[in-house]
């Protein structure tokens, strides 16, 4: 199973700035192991951001994105005590889910 | 009239440019670098470490299956806060001056019951138990952030310690005949991007062994300083050091000794 992601959501002025740190290898599929094989590729494709359920950002991802990535994003409304929950789903099918409370 | 005083402002900035000439060009470079280094911090990765050792450290592991809750890395059992910056020191019950890494190797042998030459001899960075033995040290540094070097010096055996350390240090040999102050005994120098720090004093707040554990961008991969000590060894074509040797801790004694004062910024984050 995934990694837990590590997320922080605080509120300033009627905005709620989301930082989310995810972990993943990210392999783009274009290096090579010591033996010359091809790594497989292996991303975050889909990454989608959720504040009280309601979905409010969304993107999609390629392997151009880097190891263990951050993502900061910030939502226009939102108050203290909301939950900003974050999904990903990468190349493999595996997905994961972490919520955080704004502060 | 507005035109004329912007010609004005141009050519006081023009002359100003020609007067501070190349010193200029090297104090915006840095300027870069830093703003770079700044972007970076916001989102540490060495985070996702630190949450790794932290579950790490209360989880009932090993043949033995105990937690390293009793482990006590110099200010008691159990206690995390503050350790790290008053290490390597001397445990009375190893009767050896030990860093954070070969401690926590001694806790999850003793309490534990694991296998310590699958962590030490035969370990491999970043896999099995040393990349446990990385994510607790980066979790225990994190404890200490903020707080400056402060290790102690009252035991034959640490002073000892700080001796060997020092003469490492100084000591040259391998391929290129280098020694660590080929590098790090000048100010001001660096390696393309990277910033040399002054290791035969006190470097500074943040830099040098207070800059350590930190996560490697470039690889991906957390380091600490048994694992930086290790690179460095490398860098000057030396036999690779055995991971927590008594060399690398005693070296980890004459940089933190140089460094008292020094605050610390784990874990930390490099290009």
């Amino acid at each position: 199973m995934a990694d837990p992601m590590r997320i922080r959501a605080q509120e300033k002025d009627g905005k709620v700035l989301v930082r989310a740190l995810m972990r993943h290898e990210m392999e783009s599929g274009q290096r090579k192991d010591s033996s010359g094989q091809v790594i497989p590729a292996w991303w975050i494709q889909d990454v989608t951001a959720s504040l009280n359920g309601k979905e409010v950002f969304s993107c999609e991802w390629g392997p151009a994105i880097s190891k263990n990535p951050f993502l900061q994003f910030t939502i226009k409304e939102g108050k203290k005590g909301d939950t900003v929950s974050i999904t990903w789903t990468d190349s493999k099918g595996d997905t994961r889910t972490d919520e955080a409370t704004v502060s | 009239m507005k035109r004329r005083n912007k010609s004005a402002v141009l050519a006081v900035a023009a002359a100003m440019a020609l007067a501070m000439g190349s010193a200029m060009a090297e104090d915006s470079t840095s300027a870069a670098i830093d703003e770079y280094r700044q972007m970076l911090q916001d989102g540490n990765p060495a985070e996702l470490f630190e949450m790794d050792g932290e579950a790490l450290w209360t989880e009932a592991r090993g043949p033995k299956g105990a937690t390293l809750e009793a482990c006590d890395l110099g200010k008691g059992p159990g206690v995390t806060e503050g350790v790290f910056v008053e290490l390597p020191r001397y445990f009375e019950d190893t009767d050896k001056v030990q860093d954070l890494e070969s401690r926590l190797v001694t806790c999850m042998v003793e309490l534990q019951g694991l296998d310590r030459a699958d962590i030490v001899e035969n370990g491999k960075w970043g896999q099995g138990e040393r990349a446990n033995v990385t994510a607790l040290a980066t979790w225990i540094a994190s404890q200490s952030r903020g707080m400056s070097f402060n290790l102690p010096q009252d035991h034959e055996e640490e002073r000892l310690a700080y001796e060997v350390g020092k003469r490492v240090f100084f000591q040259r040999g391998g391929q290129y005949d280098f020694s660590c102050a080929t590098c790090h005994g000048q100010e001001n120098i660096r390696i393309r991007l990277q910033e040399l720090p002054y290791l035969s004093k006190d470097p500074g707040d943040g830099v040098g062994i207070a800059a350590w554990p930190a996560y490697r961008v470039s690889s991906g991969q957390m380091w600490t300083m048994q694992h930086r000590l290790n690179d460095c060894f490398r860098q000057q074509r030396f036999p690779e050091p055995d991971f927590v040797s008594d060399v690398t801790v005693a070296l980890g004694v004459y940089m933190g000794v140089q460094a008292k004062g020094a605050k610390s910024i784990a874990s930390a984050i490099k290009r």
